[in-house]
């Protein structure tokens, strides 16, 4: 939390995390009381694969400044083989994302069991404070949603 | 040529004759000789506007998703790329192959007409190939043009002059390759900083008219609805309301071809706002090949992409963003 | 427009010590759709549950909001209580305000703040929510075991014994498996023959279970409850039913050169022959390979003496299907080849022999019957040198990178046997660890180092040649730090155990996951350790991974115990969260299929109205509810996004999205 209040700008932050190992590695972390930002919002999935990225994209429109996602280790998922597609896809999309212009650092996909709560908020953590320096996401951002809030 | 073209008609005509075809999709006279566009023949007669000239750039196959479904078989005439395409839309069960009679034919590279009247020559009646020359006749008298120098964008990076697949094939004169690096326009960009590539593709993007030309010409977007024109996918949208929206569609087209696109080049040819489209399609087809092994969309009729494959030992998402100035 | 209930826990202090939940519910109440809102010390309580239930009752509410711990704590127990308040329990969704919130943020304000954010986030998602229905599918009451060795023996008595019928494929012609070539176990020493071959006669005196030997399985279909199996019954070229087992054949055959299998190619059978005494079916079978009837159509002995008429030289391979609700897989194993290990000079020499051909030449009914000879001259070795870890924890590539787990146990077997049995015979072990946790296990060690003077050295062996008819064995011994040249005349090799190789095929026939091994996956390494990821396939012995005799009967009896479980009911209630495409959209396009790790999508012609009296036949896809376990890998896939997730539709999750970006 430190971390960030040094900046100005608090980014909004979306996560999508796998029901079965990073949303439960959420809950280690709240568990274990091991904080991360507030302004790091979890979104449950079956699976890193149910994932598109339209919802990526989409978070960005809306005025995220960083999405990441959260699975099962590779080899280790639920649906067996659903985090490797999750893989190349996000390796596609993100490199594509970088291509247009848009900072890399603002995506990432962070393998977290069930078991690593420590590891789920230290990843929030550091994941927060990159794209707290990047600052505000201008680039992704539909200016309409932002004028008129009531109207997204 | 013109011999190729005369050859074509016969066989055309030999194969509605003998009702070994129901239909033949080719090409026919447009307004001009620069313009001639795809169409069906179903009768001998309407072969007389049949034509094939260096301007018969269109890429056929997508034709054949609503063709081939009516009664009978259906041939069609496609140049070595164009065949690419065919075994995607096989792949995806979009056309069934014993409906089509493929007749592989000869291309010599196809010309770009926007790159002919760049050099003064405007009027264009006929252009015949002669070695790696264009003998340009206009209006206003005879010209003779390098080849290379006004060929399609797609045509300088030619994927070969191998037919994927045919029943038969007319090629009369020998074809010549085209070897250009098709990544360099992507290289070029990768070596930018972000700003320059975000302001480079601001630039390209915002002049989207959401004409769909792109879309429509896609032999890969061959969807009965479009997710762009789907209420319940929550990014339908007509027209482009904001910048975000022109990347949006373009992003999200590119993804969804990717592994699906043959590198056809027809979205680049098609789009009337000249965005350089295929730069999009080519950053995935580069990533892919770099990171799980050279692909090339349509070089069968089976198996999977990329994108529907993998292996334990993948690249990691951070790992695949590689650092400034190299190539990913 | 939804009518929504939202139900925001205190958790005791857990939620409202950080978040004032008492502002959340009030500023809650007006979000649009939201008619009724309250707070409550414990809404998963009995009163806090009555809470919901009346609320769902009086307000006529047609979904519900519970904002409280995580829903994989207790979003059963909420879904419950809406449902038995008439409400369909799939409307019912959970904002983490605890584990997400309460208690990793300590500033109030700020916490209260995410907490209306999370709460409105779910309600965005429970106003798309649809009712679903849990479906039915029934369940085929028959099990099928594939391996016929002690695993896959104990799973079918137990799955009999509980009173279903259960088949037992073993590819060999008899079933009995590794097991069955063993000599003593350990730690009891009792001979394995003794109790396995009971339990095989038990297999084929028992009326529910079916026995198909030589035999294997070609293809599978279907799902969980509703398998069907096609199995090739290979030409035995002898009529099971007649042949009494009397083995006139093997007497009068005269191709007498093949290799013997059971005695792991040690000696020589006959080209018909029953694999040994007690083998179950007790059957001959021909080996079309080496039978010089069925390669030159010149001989016919076997069947001139037969004296029942059984042999059939025109028998053909035979296809039978069968429907099962469940099946367990018992491929077993197969000592590694030992082609990357040229140091210890096993394909040069014959006295330098893997653990398992020590097996057969300490057997009674082995090649030499039972007694210790070595290959080469037929002589008694004095000195016996074994060499554990052959393979196995090898990190070079050259061997396997896991512990076979049971070398150690075997190995301290043999040297105690052998020095129980020839006293004056020194025997050697050179080990990189001792492992033998288990019951009695390392009791059993000392016994053999204490009680039986067996002298293990700690390193590796370097290289094993032959000086003059000796095999020296080169190592170094660690504690000494020195090298040491061990003069030997029969060196045995700890060999790695691997996956027998077939079971690779028949992962893909069963879409079941394999790891790099080649050993099957289980569904969760500690909690669900007999299942497979796919729906009504369990695992059972080294198949899923390397183990003694011990845990593979354990580990057999618990996959019964879970086939049982599945096949005493009628119908299976399947999960609604699964994966539907919207036919008007899909293209048939078979991208979805490629990404399934379940094969639960087909593909059906189906013909659609398109106006005008005119119809079109297209290719769209089709979810097998049953099968589908909802990850969602189709719906990106799809480019036309027809397919979509039920209760994680995308509609819902760019609503969620918005939700939280929404400033």
């Amino acid at each position: 939390m430190q971390d960030v209040t040094t900046n100005a700008h608090t980014p909004n932050i979306v996560a999508f995390c796998c029901n079965w190992c990073s949303y439960a590695g959420a809950d280690l972390a709240g568990s274990s009381r091991l904080s991360y930002p507030a302004n790091v919002k979890i979104i449950r999935v079956p699976c890193s694969c149910r994932v598109n990225p339209m919802f990526v994209l989409k978070a960005f429109q809306r005025g995220a400044d960083g999405v990441i996602l959260c699975g099962c280790h590779p080899g280790d998922c639920h649906y067996v083989t659903g985090n490797y597609y999750t893989r190349r896809r996000m390796a596609l999309l993100f490199s594509f994302l970088n291509y247009l212009g848009i900072e890399k650092e603002r995506t990432r996909v962070e393998w977290v069991s069930a078991a690593e709560g420590a590891r789920f908020s230290a990843v929030m953590n550091d994941f927060v404070k990159t794209v707290a320096a990047l600052g505000e996401n201008k680039r992704l951002t539909d200016l309409r949603c932002k004028e008129d809030p009531e109207n997204a | 040529m013109r011999d190729v073209e005369q050859k074509m008609k016969e066989r055309a005509a030999e194969l509605l004759r003998s009702g070994e075809a129901a239909r033949v999709v080719g090409w026919k006279k447009g307004e001009f000789y620069f313009d001639p566009s795809p169409a069906t023949f179903e009768t001998e007669e309407e072969l007389g506007e049949f034509v094939y000239n260096g301007f018969c750039g269109s890429n056929l196959s997508k034709y054949l998703i609503a063709v081939s479904k009516k009664p009978g078989k259906t041939a069609i005439f496609l140049k070595p790329c164009d065949t690419y395409s065919f075994n995607e839309l096989v792949k995806e069960h979009r056309v069934a192959r014993e409906k089509v009679y493929v007749i592989g034919i000869e291309c010599q590279g196809k010309l770009d007409i926007d790159k002919i009247r760049a050099k003064g020559v405007t009027g264009v009646m006929e252009a015949e190939e002669a070695g790696d020359k264009v003998e340009v006749t206009s209006l206003y008298g005879k010209t003779s043009i390098a080849r290379e120098e006004i060929l399609l964008e797609k045509c300088l990076c030619c994927k070969g002059k191998k037919h994927m697949v045919a029943d038969e094939t007319i090629i009369l004169h020998e074809m010549p390759e085209t070897k250009n690096n098709r990544f360099s326009g992507v290289e070029k960009l990768e070596r930018m900083t972000p700003d320059e590539r975000f302001a480079f593709w601001k630039a390209e993007l915002s002049k989207c008219i959401r004409c769909n030309a792109c879309r429509n010409v896609c032999p890969a977007c061959s969807c009965v609805k479009c997710v762009f024109d789907n209420p319940a996918s929550g990014i339908a949208a007509k027209a482009n309301d904001t910048e975000f929206e022109e990347q949006m569609f373009h992003i999200i087209r590119a993804f969804h071809v990717a592994g699906r696109c043959t590198d056809c080049g027809e979205c680049s040819r098609v789009c009337p706002q000249h965005i350089p489209l295929h730069l999009l399609n080519r950053k995935f087809i580069k990533d892919m090949d770099t990171l799980y092994g050279d692909f090339q969309a349509g070089e069968t009729a089976e198996g999977k992409t990329p994108l529907t494959e993998y292996t334990e030992g993948d690249a990691e998402p951070g790992e695949a963003v590689k650092p400034e100035g190299q190539h990913a | 427009m939804q009518r929504i209930g939202v139900f925001i826990c205190w958790c005791g202090s857990n939620i409202a010590a950080t978040v004032d939940v008492e502002k959340v519910a009030e500023v809650i109440r007006s979000e649009p759709g939201v008619v009724y809102s309250a707070n409550y010390q414990y809404m998963c309580s009995e009163n806090g549950q009555q809470l919901i239930k009346n609320a769902i009752r009086e307000h006529n509410l047609t979904a519900v909001v519970i904002g409280s711990c995580s829903p994989r704590m207790h979003e059963a127990t909420f879904r419950k209580a809406a449902e038995a308040a008439g409400l369909n329990p799939y409307m019912v969704e959970i904002a983490n305000i605890r584990e997400h919130c309460s208690w990793i943020h300590k500033d109030r304000e700020e916490a209260t703040e995410k907490a209306v954010i999370l709460v409105r986030t779910a309600i965005a998602k429970v106003n798309l929510d649809a009712p679903l229905q849990a479906g039915e599918s029934p369940v085929v009451k028959r099990a099928l075991v594939i391996g016929g060795g002690i695993a896959g023996i104990q799973a079918a008595l137990d799955i009999a014994e509980a009173g279903f019928e259960v088949d037992i494929v073993e590819k060999n012609p008899t079933i009995g498996g590794r097991m069955a070539q063993l000599d003593k176990t350990f730690p009891t020493l009792d001979c394995s023959a003794c109790i396995l071959t009971p339990k095989m006669v038990d297999c084929a005196q028992n009326e529910k279970i079916d026995i198909l030997s030589y035999s294997e399985v070609e293809e599978v279909k279907g799902f969980v409850g509703n398998f069907s199996v096609k199995i090739r019954k290979k030409a035995r070229y002898v009529d099971e039913t007649k042949c009494t087992g009397c083995k006139v054949c093997m007497e009068k055959c005269p191709s007498r050169k093949g290799l013997n299998e059971f005695n792991m190619n040690l000696n020589n059978r006959t080209a018909i022959y029953i694999p040994f005494a007690q083998a179950i079916p007790n059957v001959a079978v021909i080996d079309p390979e080496q039978c010089i009837k069925l390669k030159t159509g010149k001989c016919g002995i076997c069947q001139k003496f037969c004296g029942v008429g059984a042999i059939d030289y025109t028998m053909k391979d035979e296809f039978i299907e069968r429907q099962y609700g469940a099946i367990v897989v018992a491929t077993g194993f197969r000592p590694i080849k030992l082609d990357n290990f040229n140091e210890y000079g096993y394909a040069d020499n014959k006295d330098v022999i893997t653990s398992l051909e020590l097996e057969r030449l300490m057997n009674a009914a082995g090649p030499t019957d039972g007694v210790l000879l070595r290959p080469s001259d037929g002589k008694h070795p004095k000195v016996i040198t074994f060499i554990q870890c052959v393979g196995s924890r090898d990190t070079s590539g050259c061997g396997k990178p896991y512990c076979s787990k049971i070398c150690c146990m075997y190995t301290a077997k043999h040297a105690m046997l052998i020095r129980e049995k020839y006293p004056d015979t020194e025997v050697h072990v050179f080990y990189i660890d001792v492992r033998t946790p288990g019951k009695n296990y390392d009791e059993f060690y000392r016994r053999a180092v204490e009680q039986y003077g067996v002298d293990y050295i700690k390193g590796m062996v370097g290289k094993v040649y032959n000086e003059n008819g000796t095999l020296m064995v080169q190592g170094s011994n660690l504690i000494d730090n020195t090298q040491v040249t061990i003069p030997s005349d029969l060196v045995v090799l700890a060999t790695a155990i691997e996956p027998e190789p077939s079971v690779r095929r028949i992962a893909t026939l069963l879409t079941a996951s394999i790891d790099t091994n080649n050993f099957l996956t289980e569904s969760h390494a500690k909690l669900r350790p007999v299942e497979s990821p796919t729906a009504g396939v369990y695992l059972a012995g080294v198949c899923q991974g390397p183990k003694d005799i011990p845990e593979t009967v354990s580990q057999a009896s618990a996959c019964a115990a879970k086939v049982i479980g599945l096949l005493v009911k009628d119908k299976l209630k399947t999960n609604p969260c699964i994966a539907h495409p919207d036919e008007m959209m899909c293209n048939g396009c078979s991208q979805c299929a490629n990404v399934c790790a379940y094969g639960a999508i087909t593909y059906v012609e189906k013909e659609f109205r398109l106006g005008g009296g005119k119809t079109e036949v297209r290719r769209v896809a089709s979810v097998n509810p049953a099968v589908c376990q909802g990850c969602g890998a189709c719906t990106v896939t799809c480019p036309s996004g027809a397919m979509d997730l039920s209760g994680f539709s995308s509609k819902q999750i760019m609503s969620e999205v918005e939700a939280i970006c929404k400033m």
